[in-house]
């Protein structure tokens, strides 16, 4: 945009008259994942605050099996390797790889998502629940936003799998397939944000 | 089923909310009566409630902004009543349950759903049109953020006539707001609405931010955007910034609500300081957001209305950016008496001092283009010279505020009221209704009655002084602020003076109404056919008022900072291409509408504990964000043919107006006067 314009009085039009959407979708995108960071960053700092409030129940390091949790991690950072393989496919123009890394993806996420479930349930059933201290309330926010946060993003790679099977690699749909790769990486790095400062030091 | 739902919620036992209530429904009523009747619901539905266009989209914003101002104005005239009357033995009209509510109902409404939709409206109307673009970037995700703010501002509304509204202010500090000190659903409005008032300003800052970085005309660089532009600009990196921790804030208020959660209780490990900094960590640029736009629009005016280029484009930039900064800085100042030391203090009271200095710099600039202006006394250039007069006064209170020792000494008292509505009133609204009447021209096609437009303003500034200044006073005699009764008799006077104040300011809401019914009524007299209502300097006055659906047949081409008054002088301002081209737009839906239905009816449901009511919005919502990603056929064209039939109209209704042409400018001239 700071192209000298006094030179080029003459613009094509066809040029100035189609912003480019998909540039456009991409910019406002990365925007809003700037404001989710903005969100995170905001409850990363109550639990920055709330970490040490155990009001008599239990702390980090009587809660969290690291090796459980290493697990976990690793379900999430394989399927963003996953994840970037869908890209590559998708460069590629083939619709059939596309859908199977996405299908890879989607159960590494899925998995991911199962074995927090499964760590929350075990976690309340012990009497150890979100009510339990202010340090368990930020715990439980924090990780469960990240949570929903990958749900989400199931949800959408479902609906993703569904668009490339309908309508195929067209330009919307790799647009959308583009943006929801942001997201899923975007949230991988706030995971190793979680893990280090939830978990690591938690246990520390 | 219907959750804590019954008919019980209805508050029959203040006859003064019933009658309220009544009033409403049966305005409501009439209306919808009336559209029946004149059988425009078909128009309305497709011209305007599923319209993606950004101008129609800004109306209906300024529209909902104007309603909410009126009921936050009622709010204010019965809290300026309870208090000239509620001294000593008499307790005044309105039960101290009640009066809470009306405090807590006037902060919220004009902040979030007055101002907010004010500005966002003055912004759809006119930013587009200003960087030479068809659209914004996200025309259906612009109407979803329509929907979301007036589905909050419904929620406030409908917590008049069941249940009730927060009675802890609009800032909502727990542990007050905690379930066990406000049970009722009063808190739980108050929540909902904003959180999705919120999520609507923040879909709106996504969408602005990229049209303005994308989607500017050629030759436009960053340092010739109009100066609108950049504080648009300024204001949306702060919404875009600001709003999720206002979103994380109210999330864990909720949790600690609805899942017995400890953030912010007094026991089990919560820590309310950790709500009061996280909320005016939004709070604090929450006010530049709806200052820094009116800074943009004075500044429009004063150079129009001199008819001069702005004085020191730069510096005004830097100003605005510096500004933009700086309220990240100081969310502390709301709480020096938290007591976090002298040091954590002394940093943000110095901070807090530092915005008067390019505050100042702008103040300066102002003044500056107007000297050895051609000033034409306009009802926008009076509401700027009000507002410059005005704020200052009320930028010095607020560097004396941010002493911490006097701080300390004037903290929650009425002196911090007259402060923030000193720097609001003016700052803020005032640049609205400049804004207001200035492009009125632009988005309906006629100019508003001057006469009335200035009695309006008098009315105004007279009312402010008298109903604020007095503020001022009492807070130095030690009134707190939120006081439903007073055993002190000496600051009754005072109060009266304000309450004498309230009803000027009334005044000249009735001016504004009837404003607007005059020139509706002499539209035909004053209708703008050249498009340049005010021989204007930006690029929104090259389009046709009101602007065709595309806005401009062809993009333009910007070789300095006013774009238009350049053209004007080089005469090139209504060339007319060789050939017009096809023009892609988008195409209207209803799916806005349906997202921001449905998200009240959530939000509606979470108030009330309706579970499956909630679960069923949530998933109509989900549902309908899906339907809307698989369509792909969301443009249409309008062929080339068709855009030169509308230009051909437009040139010939122009000409119509001068033998010389349009150029020549059919601009009314105010009273010249050589400064």
């Amino acid at each position: 945009m700071t192209t000298d314009a006094s030179s080029i009085d003459s613009v094509r039009t066809g040029e100035i008259e189609h912003p480019d959407t998909v540039a456009n979708q991409v910019f406002g995108f990365w925007l809003y994942l700037m404001s989710d960071l903005v969100l995170f960053a905001a409850i990363f700092a109550t639990f920055a605050v709330l970490r040490h409030n155990y009001a008599g129940g239990p702390m980090g390091k009587d809660l969290f099996h690291l090796p459980y949790v290493f697990g976990e991690t690793m379900f999430l950072l394989f399927s963003s390797v996953s994840y970037g393989l869908v890209a590559l496919a998708m460069r590629q123009g083939n619709k059939a790889l596309v859908l199977r890394w996405l299908v890879v993806t989607f159960l590494l996420g899925l998995g991911f998502i199962s074995l927090e479930v499964n760590e929350f349930y075990h976690l309340i059933l012990d009497g150890n629940g979100p009510g339990r201290s202010g340090f368990l309330s930020a715990f439980f926010t924090l990780v469960g936003t990240h949570g929903t946060h990958v749900t989400f993003g199931l949800m959408w790679m479902a609906v993703m799998m569904g668009q490339v099977i309908t309508k195929g690699l067209t330009t919307p749909v790799q647009s959308r397939l583009l943006r929801l790769s942001m997201f899923w990486h975007f949230l991988d790095i706030v995971w190793i944000g979680v893990f280090t400062v939830v978990y690591l030091m938690g246990v520390m | 089923m219907l959750g804590r739902l019954s008919l019980s919620a209805i508050p029959f036992q203040y006859p003064i909310t019933m009658a309220a209530v009544g009033g409403s429904v049966l305005l409501g009523i009439a209306i919808l009566a009336l559209i029946t009747y004149y059988g425009k619901w078909t128009y309305l539905w497709k011209e305007w409630l599923t319209s993606v266009d950004h101008k129609k989209i800004g109306i209906m914003y300024i529209i909902l902004a104007l309603v909410m101002l009126l009921r936050g104005f009622s709010d204010a005239i019965l809290m300026r009543s309870q208090q000239a009357i509620a001294a000593g033995t008499s307790q005044g009209i309105l039960p101290p349950d009640h009066f809470n509510q009306i405090f807590s109902a006037h902060g919220t409404i004009m902040i979030i759903f007055m101002a907010m939709p004010f500005l966002v409206g003055l912004m759809n109307i006119t930013v587009p049109q200003q960087i030479g673009a068809r659209d914004v970037a996200f025309p259906f995700m612009n109407s979803v953020s329509l929907w979301l703010t007036t589905a909050g501002a419904l929620l406030v509304m409908v917590s008049l006539g069941l249940g009730e509204f927060s009675k802890a202010g609009w800032s909502g500090y727990p542990p007050l707001t905690e379930l066990k000190y406000s049970p009722g659903t009063g808190t739980d409005y108050w929540i909902w609405a904003l959180q999705i008032a919120g999520i609507g300003s923040l879909m709106t800052s996504i969408n602005f931010l990229v049209t303005i970085i994308k989607m500017r005309a050629p030759g436009m660089s960053l340092m010739r955007m109009p100066i609108f532009v950049w504080t648009a600009l300024t204001t949306i990196l702060l919404m875009l910034f600001a709003f999720p921790v206002l979103t994380a804030a109210l999330a864990m208020l909720t949790l600690d609500r609805c899942l017995g959660m400890h953030f912010f209780t007094n026991g089990l490990g919560g820590n309310m300081m950790m709500y009061v900094n996280l909320f005016w960590m939004w709070g604090h640029p929450e006010v530049y957001i709806v200052i820094l736009p009116a800074f943009g629009i004075f500044s429009e005016v004063v150079a129009t209305f001199s008819g001069k280029r702005l004085f020191g484009y730069t510096s005004m930039v830097c100003a605005t950016a510096a500004i933009m900064v700086l309220s990240f800085t100081v969310w502390l100042h709301h709480f020096f008496t938290m007591g976090a030391g002298p040091d954590v203090n002394i940093v943000f009271g110095i901070s807090t001092m530092m915005i008067a200095v390019p505050t100042g710099v702008k103040v300066f600039n102002w003044l500056f283009t107007m000297y050895r202006g051609r000033i034409r006394f306009t009802t926008p250039m009076y509401w700027t010279l009000g507002f410059i007069v005005t704020f200052v006064i009320g930028g010095m209170t607020g560097v004396l505020l941010a002493s911490p020792p006097a701080d300390y000494v004037l903290h929650n008292s009425l002196f911090l009221i007259a402060h923030f509505h000193n720097m609001l009133i003016p700052g803020a609204l005032f640049g609205f209704f400049a804004g207001y009447t200035y492009w009125f021209p632009k988005a309906i096609g006629f100019r508003l009655n001057e006469e009335w437009g200035k009695r309006a303003f008098w009315c105004w500034i007279i009312g402010f002084y008298l109903a604020f200044m007095p503020l001022y006073v009492l807070g130095f005699m030690g009134m707190p602020r939120r006081m439903d009764h007073y055993a002190n008799t000496a600051w009754h006077p005072y109060l009266l003076v304000a309450a004498a104040g309230v009803v000027v300011i009334l005044l000249g809401i009735l001016s504004q109404i009837v404003q607007l019914l005059v020139s509706i009524r002499d539209r035909h007299t004053a209708r703008d056919l050249t498009g340049d209502s005010w021989d204007g300097r930006t690029l929104e006055w090259a389009t046709s008022s009101p602007p065709a659906v595309y806005n401009f047949a062809r993009i333009p081409v910007v070789h300095d900072i006013d774009a238009f008054a350049d053209m004007k002088e080089k005469g090139i301002t209504y060339q007319r291409p060789d050939r017009y081209h096809d023009i892609h737009m988008p195409k209207n839906t209803a799916k806005g509408l349906i997202i921001g239905a449905l998200t009240f009816l959530f939000g509606f449901a979470m108030i009330w504990y309706i579970w499956w009511l909630a679960i069923a919005a949530a998933l109509g919502i989900l549902s309908t964000v899906i339907a809307r990603a698989a369509d792909d056929e969301t443009e249409y064209t309008i062929p080339a043919a068709e855009v030169e039939r509308i230009e051909n109209q437009r040139f010939r209704r122009a000409a119509s107006t001068s033998s010389n042409g349009p150029s020549n400018g059919a601009a009314p001239r105010g009273p010249l006067l050589q400064v």
